[in-house]
């Protein structure tokens, strides 16, 4: 079906035309051989999951800039209301805006309702408002948490389609943790063994996946609990070095003994200096 | 041969959830709807169990397909276009009205949405109804209508096997059997069947798994 072009009065919603921008001078400077800088991804393995009395979140804690590692240690599971936490995969700035953004509105919703908040809230605010912006943000997440309702787990993903499962994974090592969720997950879990389950879903990610590494979080939420283990398995722990003399290392350590360098000769000039004027300025601390 | 950093683009050539077989039939007193669960991205199934038969009403169901994320929006916004409509008449709203509402947006917003979607319920004045609303906007009532990727599949068992005036249990059969065969055929369709009946009486959910599967020919 041909589309006709016609110049059309601009209705409301969200405009794009800073996007088509981008999209010119990403291919121009891709021409002239140069590429854009790389936004901060979190790779990211994140999972989530339902059991007998609330949902365990797990996360790994790498943050990607291309092939770099950015940060060994970020935190991805985020605080949207004290019965409702959340894993965000995708762009790390993304992520952390879109929730911040939406625990403060969920603040002053539950404020205005004089109501502890429902996860089906902020799901309804977070896919609303991923919708709005079509993918532009790229936030892929997994929101989980315990209500009047009982215990939910959503994931929601940048286009802003959300599906309201038992478990759930995201983000580039998502599918080594889904093996694992598909291999070993039971409805009505006891604590223990689902923090086993998510522990090791994101164990399968941080060993499996490039873009997930470094250590697990977890968080378990129950109805007028949560535990927020971070970190839960430092999986990765960093190596001693095995070159050392009396327990100091070797390399690396620029602290040497007096007299390793021999002093040849010595001369001490001092330099006459005049005090020509001399003024104090008080500041105003009050 | 496994590069460093193998990209994912190789295995994921889209990122936003796709894929259907979605169908609705009319039938004396009330219409039969059924859907696939599957909602995949790319070559990986994001959701095995996805529910696409979405209540607009009490007793207006849509079957959705095209992208996740357009049709759970448009279902959104229509479900609350219809309930704030229904309170105004003080009325159960029609069929029809609900399949109006989602052609106004999806025709008005056609080139930034993919979703196609079939409207089925039933009201006091017209009973069972069946509206298809696809990919562009138009909005016409048939008396059985399939769509989604796996609907190509099926154009011909639809057209052959079907018969005005089959009862509610022939209908359950026909619609089972129908997404049954597009689920083979179909790579974005599979999971279970979901089935539901929806008629003066109300709505009546049934899921058909995996191994319970009307059974065709082993080929």
């Amino acid at each position: 079906m041909a589309t006709v072009s016609v110049r059309q009065y601009h209705r409301g919603g969200f405009s794009f035309e800073n996007c088509k921008r981008n999209a010119l001078l990403e291919a121009d400077i891709n021409k002239l051989g140069f590429s854009s800088p790389a936004a901060r991804k979190t790779g990211t393995t994140i999972c989530g999951v339902v059991y007998k009395d609330g949902v365990v979140l797990g996360a790994d804690t790498r943050a990607t800039e291309g092939m770099v590692v950015a940060d060994k240690n970020c935190s991805k599971i985020h605080y949207i209301s004290p019965n409702v936490y959340c894993c965000g995969a995708g762009t790390a700035a993304d992520t952390e805006m879109t929730t911040q953004i939406i625990s403060s509105n969920l603040e002053l919703h539950s404020l205005s309702t004089g109501r502890l908040p429902r996860v089906a809230t902020a799901n309804r605010m977070l896919k609303q408002m991923l919708f709005r912006y079509q993918g532009y943000i790229g936030a892929a997440l997994v929101l989980g948490g315990v209500d009047s309702t009982g215990p939910q787990l959503y994931s929601i993903y940048p286009h802003g389609s959300t599906d309201k499962l038992p478990y759930v994974t995201m983000g580039s090592g998502s599918l080594a943790a889904m093996a694992v969720f598909e291999d070993r997950y039971k409805p009505n879990m006891e604590e223990e063994e689902a923090k086993r389950l998510v522990r090791d879903a994101i164990a399968a990610g941080i060993f499996n996946d490039l873009g997930s590494g470094s250590n697990i979080d977890l968080c378990v939420i129950t109805k007028g609990k949560v535990d927020y283990l971070r970190p839960h398995d430092v999986a990765n722990k960093k190596g001693v070095r095995e070159d050392k003399i009396n327990g100091r290392p070797e390399t690396g350590n620029y602290r040497y003994k007096h007299g390793t360098t021999g002093v040849l000769t010595k001369a001490v000039t001092p330099l006459n200096l005049e005090v020509v004027e001399e003024s104090v300025q008080t500041m105003d601390t009050s | 041969s496994l590069q460093f950093g193998t990209p994912r683009s190789v295995f994921i050539t889209s990122l936003i959830p796709v894929g259907t077989s979605i169908m609705a039939v009319e039938f004396e007193g009330g219409v039969v709807i059924g859907a696939d669960s599957r909602t995949t991205t790319g070559a990986y199934i994001a959701n095995r169990v996805t529910d696409k038969l979405t209540p607009i009403h009490e007793r207006i169901f849509c079957c959705r397909s095209g992208s996740a994320a357009d049709t759970q929006a448009i279902a959104d916004a229509v479900t609350y276009q219809l309930g704030f409509h229904s309170i105004e008449l003080d009325e159960a709203p029609l069929v029809q009205t609900a399949a109006s509402l989602f052609r106004e947006m999806c025709y008005r917003y056609r080139e930034e949405l993919m979703a196609g979607i079939i409207v089925a319920g039933w009201d006091p004045r017209r009973g069972g109804q069946v509206y298809t609303v696809p990919v562009g906007g138009m909005m016409t009532r048939q008396p059985v209508s399939v769509g989604g990727s796996g609907s190509s599949y099926i154009y011909g068992y639809v057209d052959s096997n079907y018969r005005a005036g089959m009862s509610k249990e022939e209908c359950l059969k026909f619609t089972a059997e129908a997404l049954t065969l597009a689920m083979e055929r179909d790579g974005s369709s599979g999971g279970v069947v979901r089935l539901a009946v929806v008629s003066e009486q109300g709505v009546e959910r049934q899921v058909i798994l995996g191994n319970q599967l009307p059974k065709f020919s082993t080929v």
